[in-house]
């Protein structure tokens, strides 16, 4: 990767970073409610699955503010959903899990945990179908590799050889359960070995992911069909703001927090790219302001008009039929 | 023409303009379909168009969700409802919401069809009828078909139609004979009148109708009343300009469904004419329906679960009787 880029993912890690705390300093306000699950810890994984995975369809699960500004919807747009304001990404309708923006190619939040790998796989047959080079990237936990809809994604994707990349982010919980607790494998690799192609990567490490993502892009480019990466990762808070995460030691939380990613490839930028700490400084001042006008543009703006309940159940042209 | 081939005519006119178009499910290819709805469309149309899937009914109509958002119109068979249960999650969850929660970015041009209801004998896990379950649920157009005419033109106009589409057909009417006015454009979220009359308002879809239509001719000579009997045709959005027409003239009501009669559909059409059209109606509303039981095997109980043209006709004279007609 270049500098330009190299920096550009400092940048947005630590956007990101800033806009989960906001965001959670938001919601103990009571600006925002329902669920918010933060992705600090994650933001390597994120931002260079994003910039790596640069041209087709992302589908993800929740967990995917920072993802979303990754791949170029505006934070403001972002706080704002989170706010369930009119100016939101989705109008206030979707809220924090809920971030879609087709014209980025990014079918975001799904809740429903494995529910969009079907989905996923279909678009890749759409993308085949057209003879599209582009790929499609599903993003998940460790918690979906459990779930019928991953293996069953897993096994059409395979037989279709279809340009599907799976990008699991492995933290090690699924909400509060230890993985190694209800499935026999540490790895979840191991249950996409007999479908196609498996790599791993230090999640915690935004070079290493970019450059995986990368490679594993071209896989697909050229036409060696659906692959599997593991990404290991970890989230310092609790799943969503409801949750504590005292399921997790001390010292398993220091481990965790002594891989930094901001602070990795803070290291990287300087000792790599030469990036001195004025300009190090000036990114990180500008990740501030951004958050800033998200949430001043979020608080700002207003809750979306009573008429939004019956708009968008059905589309347009049809709602005209049924009128 | 044949029900089975309507349909069959239907997909394939549409995929003859559309390359967007294409079908997938369980057996719809090479084999040609379990009800023979597809059959000869792979020969014509090739493997990429007609997508053979493993027996996965959530990846279905998953996948068919992914078609969409990727910019194709897919065409997802299921082989019964019973196996769409396991699909509920794609249909409820993504289909029907995706458009709202994205407040209208994402659009799912795409039909899941299946049949639904008694057969012959199959047992509960293949017999039963949950359009109720799915009619409730904002954001899915559902369609019943019942009738040859409209199977060709309701696909058709479900598979142009940029909104997701439920098109339930029945198990006991793809050999069913009719003809198709061809010429005649229909507008599919219309119900349909089947026959007309001036004092019963017989509301019913799918293959009851038939089973109506049957009984009717006992009823009119035993109450020397008329009947006026209407396919619904859309159970989601519900038609009730055409009902309320109807029940304006005959203020009497009678539904008549296959499904279980708790939570039934027709509860729904009654409940709206007590709320809408009390000062109306000049008789308690009679509601025809399955049974609360799930469907059993033997044929003597199966027919005993759910109503037959016999038994239509001994509850409505009845309560025709009971109400003073």
């Amino acid at each position: 990767m270049n500098k330009l880029l190299a920096e550009e993912i400092y940048y947005l890690m630590v956007l990101g970073r800033k806009f989960e705390f906001s965001a959670k300093e938001h919601y103990m306000k009571g600006d925002i409610s329902g669920f918010l699950h933060l992705d600090i810890g994650q933001e390597a994984l994120s931002v260079s699955a994003m910039k790596a995975f640069d041209r087709g369809d992302v589908f993800s699960g929740y967990r995917v503010h920072v993802m979303a500004i990754a791949r170029g919807l505006s934070p403001k747009s972002v706080m704002a959903e989170l706010f369930g304001k009119a100016t939101g990404v989705s109008r206030g309708k979707g809220g924090s899990m809920h971030l879609y923006d087709p014209s980025h190619f990014f079918y975001g939040g799904d809740a429903i945990v494995g529910g969009h790998l079907p989905n996923a796989v279909g678009c890749a047959y759409a993308r085949k179908y057209q003879g599209s080079e582009e790929g499609v990237m599903a993003i998940f936990g460790d918690g979906a590799t459990n779930c019928g809809a991953f293996f069953e994604s897993l096994n059409i994707a395979s037989a279709q050889n279809l340009p599907l990349l799976f990008l699991c982010e492995n933290n090690g919980y699924a909400i509060g359960t230890k993985i190694t607790s209800v499935t026999p494998f540490l790895k979840q690799s191991k249950k996409a070995e007999p479908y196609m192609r498996t790599m791993e990567v230090d999640g915690m490490d935004a070079v290493a992911v970019y450059d995986a993502l990368k490679e594993a892009q071209k896989s697909l480019h050229d036409g060696h069909g659906p692959i599997f990466v593991e990404a290991f990762t970890c989230r310092y808070e609790g799943h969503s703001m409801s949750d504590p995460g005292s399921y997790r030691t001390q010292l398993e939380m220091q481990i965790c927090k002594s891989q930094d990613p901001i602070d990795r490839m803070k290291k990287v930028l300087i000792e790599q790219y030469q990036v001195d700490t004025a300009s190090l400084e000036t990114l990180e001042d500008r990740a501030e302001r951004a958050v800033e006008e998200a949430v001043d543009f979020a608080l700002a703006s207003p809750e979306p008009d009573e008429a939004e309940l019956y708009q968008n159940i059905f589309c347009q042209g049809c709602a005209n039929v049924i009128s | 023409m044949l029900y089975r081939e309507a349909l069959n005519r239907a997909i394939d006119e549409t995929m003859a303009i559309d390359s967007n178009i294409v079908v997938l499910g369980e057996d719809i290819g090479r084999y040609g379909g379990s009800y023979r709805v597809t059959e000869g469309l792979f020969a014509k149309y090739g493997e990429k168009r007609l997508m053979d899937t493993p027996i996965a009914e959530m990846s279905i109509v998953g996948n068919a969700i992914g078609m969409a958002i990727g910019g194709l119109r897919p065409i997802a068979e299921l082989m019964t409802v019973n196996f769409a249960l396991l699909a509920f999650d794609q249909i409820i969850n993504h289909m029907a919401k995706l458009h709202y929660m994205s407040a209208g970015k994402i659009t799912l041009p795409m039909v899941v069809r299946f049949p639904q209801g008694v057969s012959k004998q199959l047992a509960s896990q293949h017999s039963e009828s949950y359009e109720q379950m799915l009619a409730s649920v904002p954001g899915l157009i559902v369609l019943a078909v019942s009738d040859v005419n409209y199977a060709y033109h309701a696909l058709k106009k479900a598979i142009l139609m940029d909104d997701p589409v439920i098109v339930i057909e029945h198990e006991l009417l793809y050999n069913k004979k009719g003809n198709v006015d061809f010429d005649r454009d229909i507008d599919p979220l219309k119900a349909r009148i089947v026959k007309e009359g001036d004092d019963i308002t017989i509301v019913s879809y799918l293959k009851m109708v038939d089973d109506v239509m049957e009984a009717v001719p006992q009823i009119e000579e035993k109450l020397g009343k008329q009947c006026e009997v209407i396919d619904l045709c859309a159970l989601n959005p519900i038609d009730y300009q055409t009902l309320a027409l109807s029940l304006k003239k005959t203020g009497r009501l009678v539904v008549v469904e296959e499904d279980h009669k708790k939570g039934g559909f027709g509860s729904q059409v009654i409940s709206w004419a007590v709320e809408e059209l009390f000062y109306t109606l000049d008789a308690s509303p009679l509601r025809i329906a399955g049974e609360d039981v799930p469907i059993p095997y033997n044929r003597k109980l199966e027919l005993a679960s759910i109503p037959t043209p016999d038994k239509i006709v001994a509850r409505i004279v009845t309560w025709g009787e009971q109400n003073g007609l």
